[in-house]
């Protein structure tokens, strides 16, 4: 029953994760390292490729907007004391509300159709993680469990209504009808020439946005007060009269809603169209964003940058060194998660008696 | 080890008289809690030996130092004459220590075969062992009036069967030697009555029998000698024959020094919160709460005695919308209040009920927030007019409450865990008492609260009575509930067995009332007999009478 | 008679499709029985056929591709163990990681040292488990009815296969007739029983999840040495996922998970011979819909309106002894 000291507050908000990413990064390199080719002339390549011009930059900012959105995704629910692994299929199903009211209202200007766009796949988003969210309410089936699952039927569901219903006549691949440029999320590009063509478009801003918002809602509002309440112990929550299962539907639909996001970035502009499996993977990078950032949006904002990064790099990278692919940032992403998630705590003991030490050093 | 062991056939090395279990100068510290001091206790082979004491006696520790759980920080045990060091259960198991634990230590979705046997088995299949464990299970079944189904599955059979199991497994162990810790806490009173009589039939066949309890009428009624733990201390160990509920009862609580409140008489006006025949269960759908009745007028305090776990905690959960009711309705100024749902704690406070919980850790804050964020939970809705909440004003109250209540340290940005018991139970004390409600319900207001603390919290509860407010308190330490009340309802096993003055009553015969034992005459209603009436119980209520009256002229 | 032969030949393939399944689905058994929740298995699954196809086409024997699968299993095996049991964290987010790991490693590896894109070089068969035909097979395949299913549904898999078979009536076995079974069973449900009776609860999970890897490590060797003829990007394809959603739905329970994952595997089959098929009335069924029954099986099972899906009760809670 040895009391422990707990950690000053900068250790344990800012020294541990960084100490864990860094620890995962390490790891990274060395597995580079092992395959032969040297880690720190592809973190060269990498920052070069992700920040060193426009283009570039422009496109680490657009993998930064899905990630935001899907790191924000994760992070809400996280915060509520659930863990939503299904961001991936969120996104994937907003999607079809994003493209429904594009091709149904084709050719509106793009300053009414952004925000019908962001309201329409909010919708089937939040529809979509609302269920699983009804799910652990009222019939106790585990968030985890259910939302991977959703994952899966959203793969299916979504893949037999391109195929079958949005895929015009006479078009080979499998995606729908293109939306009119004019009603097009309009390119940073077209505002900032820095950016050039890069795919990073107005949907950032909202990124952005949607960080300030989950800031708001979760530190600055009654409903972030009960979620967060919740999230540390459900007990006092009944006490305080808060209703758990009205909490856990509502914030499993705005985390939907956030997911789907990441559908207006690419569905309302990059790709303009709805293509199979457009989200690809990114709902599950938000899972690494989520932890390594804390699950705060200053977190998220950092860690989602840091994987655009990597993500833009990567490609670089693939194409400067043809010994490392680009899945090595999924491996990195791996680690990150594993370190920053499951193996959090690894670092604590140790720096907790290093602190401990020297609280009695100094205090004799 | 299933045939018929008496002392002497049992053992060959130690003699008759040498003691199955002796304990000397055993201490155990938890953090800064002085759980055992000095302990020395000796039990003697083939009796029954109780250990008394109230909740946090330091009892339940010293079961565990002897079973290996813990390990003692200083002292000797003695197993049988023999110096031991028990460093884990298996080590006790093999000294023919046996354990029943409060909280079962079963697998629910397994036969009792299985259980048995488990972490026990001779080979690495189960089929031999499953045999061998039938066979036995039906001879100790004929020695000891044991009797379970062998293929029934754990989570079918009652508690009492249970518990049977427990005692099972011990016994197919080997032991000797069994410690019950609080072993009637989950059992009908015909459920104790069997349990007492196999251990009677235990003894009788040699085993040495140690229960723990806080009950004084299982105490008179199956033990042969009682120890009496108060404080982490062992008081005194009495001959059963010799002693009387009355003195164990003063042994357990003490002649503590009162602590003194200043309070006028209470002037009560109308009634403010009344419950009817209000039935709860707990978790496990166990009624706990049975059919109770009362009221609490405006500009008095009621005080709920009762050892913990009689429904207490059911009661007020209940009351204040944390829990779900079976039956009865709750009436706050006159208006019932309807508590379904797992919001019903907030319409329990806009109606204007507050409540301050039993375990403030578990329900009354969340101690990761930080300080001035508890100080608004239950009433983070008023902070702030639309969806947004206001920081500044919360933070503004947080400062006027650890003014107001010298709550230290006085920063309200400060992770609750971090301040100590009393200062986060005046935390819990300022967000309910300061919002002018009509009614407050209080449990266990100084549990873990510093001497300093406990006279301030008496005191805001008092001026809460003098301010016309109708409070209802449940405390474990009789003292409190003593000087607090008005009035005194006594509850057991989820009844109210009867109602008390404070300023007339003697802890004596409180004592008796909260161990089930009703005097006769004296509490009508519910407070009667209940129908499972033993023996033991009779004659208890024959002597309590006697034993009251001499004290009934003393002041 | 073609009916019939359409029959065998959906069954068989059956089979083929259910054999990683039934081995991951045994092998997330032991794991969760043993209260350590497993969603890693997609990534054990992954690893451990990338690691059988690497070292098989390097040393040419796929018993050492075998060794090696069982390997990374037991690797990640291994990080998954130190993570819940000895550090204590959260089994989720530890499996979640692995998955990631698995789809990141395997194809960065096999691009470094194989240089195709990710894949591993094509397989001889002599670097593979091949189809063992048993014993009189094709003599008796004329046989009406009884030929057929002999020859064809029973005879003709490799050893895998017949391992996976195999190691259903010895899960049961194991589970509910030895002392391992039972402790294992008891540590899922209530570890603290375990620990009072003196058994350490972290041996026993550790044993539990090296038997996982062992079963996840033969699925995985599978799909990638004996199924097909070498490593495939992301080759489980979510069979990982399916095994744990089979587990759900056989409740935990060995011969159960083998009819459950013989009805997906059936599914999965089904979907290939029905595509381009039209019915009469309903028109052509989407394989979508197929694709998407195991999923939707299991929640509504997890959702209670068929039957209750009762987990072990211990399982995905980390153990710590109260001292």
């Amino acid at each position: 029953m040895s009391v422990r000291t707990p950690l000053p507050r900068w250790v344990d908000v800012a020294l541990l994760p960084a100490l864990n990413v860094i620890l995962a990064f390490l790891i990274g390199g060395l597995i580079v390292l092992a395959v032969g080719q040297n880690p720190l002339q592809a973190v060269g390549i990498m920052i070069g490729g992700a920040f060193g011009y426009g283009l570039g930059f422009g496109y680490t900012l657009y993998y930064t907007t899905d990630f935001i959105f899907a790191g924000l995704a994760v992070s809400l629910a996280y915060h509520a004391g659930m863990f939503n692994i299904g961001p991936e299929g969120q996104a994937y199903v907003g999607g079809l509300g994003v493209i429904l009211v594009a091709l149904a209202l084709n050719g509106l200007h793009w300053s009414l159709m952004f925000p019908l766009m962001i309201v329409a796949g909010a919708l089937f988003g939040a529809f979509w993680a609302f269920i699983p969210g009804v799910l652990q309410a009222k019939r106790g089936s585990h968030i985890v469990i259910t939302t991977i699952l959703f994952n899966f039927i959203a793969v299916s569901l979504m893949s037999y209504i391109i195929t079958r219903i949005l895929k015009p006549e006479g078009v080979q691949s499998d995606e729908s009808a293109p939306i009119d440029a004019i009603s097009r999320i309009p390119r940073l590009g077209e505002f900032i020439g820095l950016f050039g063509r890069s795919p990073v478009n107005l949907t950032f801003i909202l990124a952005i946005l949607a960080l300030g918002f989950v800031y708001w809602l979760v530190w600055h509002s009654k409903f972030g007060y009960a979620m967060r309440a919740l999230g540390h112990n459900p007990t006092a929550t009944r006490y305080a009269g808060i209703s758990s299962s009205r909490m856990i539907m509502i914030t499993m639909a705005l985390a939907g809603a956030l997911a789907a996001m990441v559908a207006v970035n690419n569905v309302g502009s990059v790709q303009g169209r709805l293509i199979l499996n457009f989200v690809n993977g990114a709902g599950f990078v938000g899972v690494a964003v989520a932890f390594m950032g804390k699950a705060h949006p200053i977190g998220v904002a950092l860690s989602a940058l840091l994987f655009g990064a990597l993500y833009q790099g990567g490609q670089e990278l693939a194409f400067s060194m043809p010994g490392i692919t680009k899945e090595m940032i999924v491996t990195i992403q791996a680690l990150v998660i594993l370190f920053t998630g499951a193996m959090g705590d690894m670092l604590r003991i140790p720096l907790e008696r290093l602190f401990a030490r020297g609280a009695t050093e100094s205090g004799t | 080890m299933t045939t018929v062991n008496t002392p002497s056939q049992g053992l060959e090395t130690a003699s008759a008289s040498t003691p199955a279990i002796e304990l000397r100068g055993i201490n155990k510290h938890f953090g800064p809690v002085h759980a055992n001091r000095d302990i020395d206790l000796v039990i003697r082979r083939g009796t029954v030996h109780g250990i008394v004491g109230e909740n946090g006696a330091g009892k339940s520790t010293l079961m565990s130092i002897l079973y290996g759980f813990y390990t003692a920080d200083s002292g000797d045990i003695f197993v049988n004459g023999t110096k031991q060091n028990i460093t884990d259960s298996r080590h006790a198991l093999a000294l023919g220590i046996g354990m029943v634990h409060q909280h079962f230590m079963l697998v629910e979705n397994f036969t009792v075969l299985e259980n048995i046997v488990l972490g026990a088995e001779d080979s690495a299949f189960l089929r031999p062992t499953l045999a061998k464990a039938r066979a036995q299970l039906k001879q100790l079944a004929t020695d000891y009036g044991l009797e379970v189904s062998p293929d029934a599955i754990i989570e079918d059979l009652s508690v009492g069967q249970q518990q049977r199991v427990e005692i099972l497994k011990a016994l197919y162990r080997g032991a000797d030697i069994l410690i019950l810790d609080e072993p009637t806490g989950v059992l009908t009173p015909a459920e104790a009555d069997h349990l007492f009589r196999i251990l009677r039939t235990l003894r009788d066949e040699g085993k040495t029998v140690i229960l723990i309890t806080h009950k004084l009428r299982e105490i008179m009624a199956i033990t042969d000698e009682v120890s009496v733990m108060r404080q982490g201390a062992m008081v005194k160990t009495l001959e059963t024959s010799k002693t009387s509920p009355t003195e164990l009862a003063e042994a357990m609580v003490g002649r503590r020094v009162l602590l003194r409140v200043e309070k006028g008489p209470a002037s009560p006006g109308k009634v403010m919160l009344e419950v009817k025949n209000l039935v709860v269960a707990d978790d496990f759908g166990i009624p706990r709460v049975k059919d109770v009745s009362f009221s609490v007028r405006a500009g008095e305090i009621v005080g709920i005695a009762g050892v913990s776990g009689n429904g207490q905690s059911e009661l007020l959960e209940s009351i204040t919308g944390m829990r779900d009711q079976t039956a009865g309705t709750v009436f706050l100024n006159g208006q019932p209040l309807s508590l379904d749902g797992d919001d019903g704690a907030a319409r329990a406070r806009a109606a204007g009920l507050a409540h301050v919980p039993e375990d403030r850790i578990r329900m009354g804050l969340i101690t990761a927030f930080e300080e001035w964020e508890n100080t608004i939970l239950g009433y983070q809705d008023s902070y702030g007019s639309g969806p947004g909440l206001s920081i500044a004003k919360a933070k503004a109250t947080a400062k006027e409450y650890i003014a107001k209540f010298d709550i230290r340290p006085s920063n309200p940005e400060l992770k609750t865990a971090n301040f100590s018991g009393g200062n986060q139970q005046k935390i819990v004390l300022a967000r309910e008492m300061e919002r002018d409600p009509d009614v407050l319900v209080i449990g266990q207001p100084t549990r873990g609260v510093d001497i300093g603390a406990i006279e301030f919290i008496h005191n805001e509860i008092i001026k809460m009575r003098d301010e016309g407010k109708a409070i209802l308190l449940v405390s474990v330490e009789l003292d409190e509930i003593r000087s607090l009340s008005d009035r005194i309802i006594v509850i057991f096993d989820g009844q109210i067995v009867g109602e008390a003055d404070p300023a007339t009553a003697d802890e004596g015969a409180l004592g008796l009332l909260m161990a089930g034992v009703t005097e006769q005459g004296h509490s009508p209603g519910p407070g009667t007999l209940p129908d499972h009436v033993t023996p033991i119980e009779r004659n208890l209520t024959e002597m309590s009478p006697k034993d009251n009256s001499a004290r009934d002229v003393s002041p | 008679m073609n009916y019939f032969n359409d029959l065998i030949l959906i069954l068989d393939s059956t089979v083929r499709l259910a054999v990683p399944l039934i081995l991951a689905c045994l092998a997330g058994l032991y794991s969760e029985r043993a209260g350590i929740v497993d969603i890693g298995l997609e990534g054990k699954l992954l690893g451990s056929a990338f690691g059988a196809a690497a070292v098989a086409a390097v040393t040419g024997s796929p018993w050492l591709g075998l060794f090696a699968g069982i390997g990374v299993a037991l690797a990640m095996s291994g990080i998954h163990g130190l993570a819940s049991i000895n550090l204590k964290g959260n089994q989720t987010i530890s499996g979640v990681a692995l998955n990631f790991l698995a789809a990141g490693l395997t194809t960065f590896l096999g691009q470094s040292w194989f240089h195709r894109g990710g894949m591993t070089p094509q397989l001889n068969n002599d670097q593979r488990f091949n189809p063992i035909v048993l014993p009189f097979a094709p003599e008796l395949a004329g046989v009406p009815i009884l030929g057929p299913i002999y020859s064809e549904l029973i005879s003709g898999h490799n050893i895998l296969a017949y391992a996976a078979f195999v190691a259903v009536p010895i899960t049961a076995f194991v589970l509910f007739q030895t002392r391992f079974g039972l402790r294992l069973r008891a540590v899922g449900e209530n570890p603290k029983a375990l620990d009072t009776a003196g058994i350490s609860v972290t041996l026993l999970r550790y044993q539990a999840l090296i038997i996982t890897a062992v079963l996840v490590g033969i699925g995985g060797t599978y799909l990638s040495i004996a199924q097909s003829a070498g490593f495939n990007n992301n080759m489980s394809a979510g069979r990982g996922y399916i095994a744990l959603a089979a587990l759900i739905f056989a409740k935990w329970k060995p011969w159960p998970a083998l009819l459950v994952c013989l009805l997906f595997g059936f599914l999965d089959a089904l979907q290939f011979r029905l595509q381009g098929i039209r019915f009469p009335v309903i028109g052509e069924v989407p394989v979508q819909a197929i694709q998407v029954l195991p999923y939707v099986l299991t929640i509504i099972l997890l959702a209670g309106f068929i039957g209750r899906a009762v987990a072990p009760k211990a399982s995905g809670i980390p153990y710590t002894k109260e001292r």
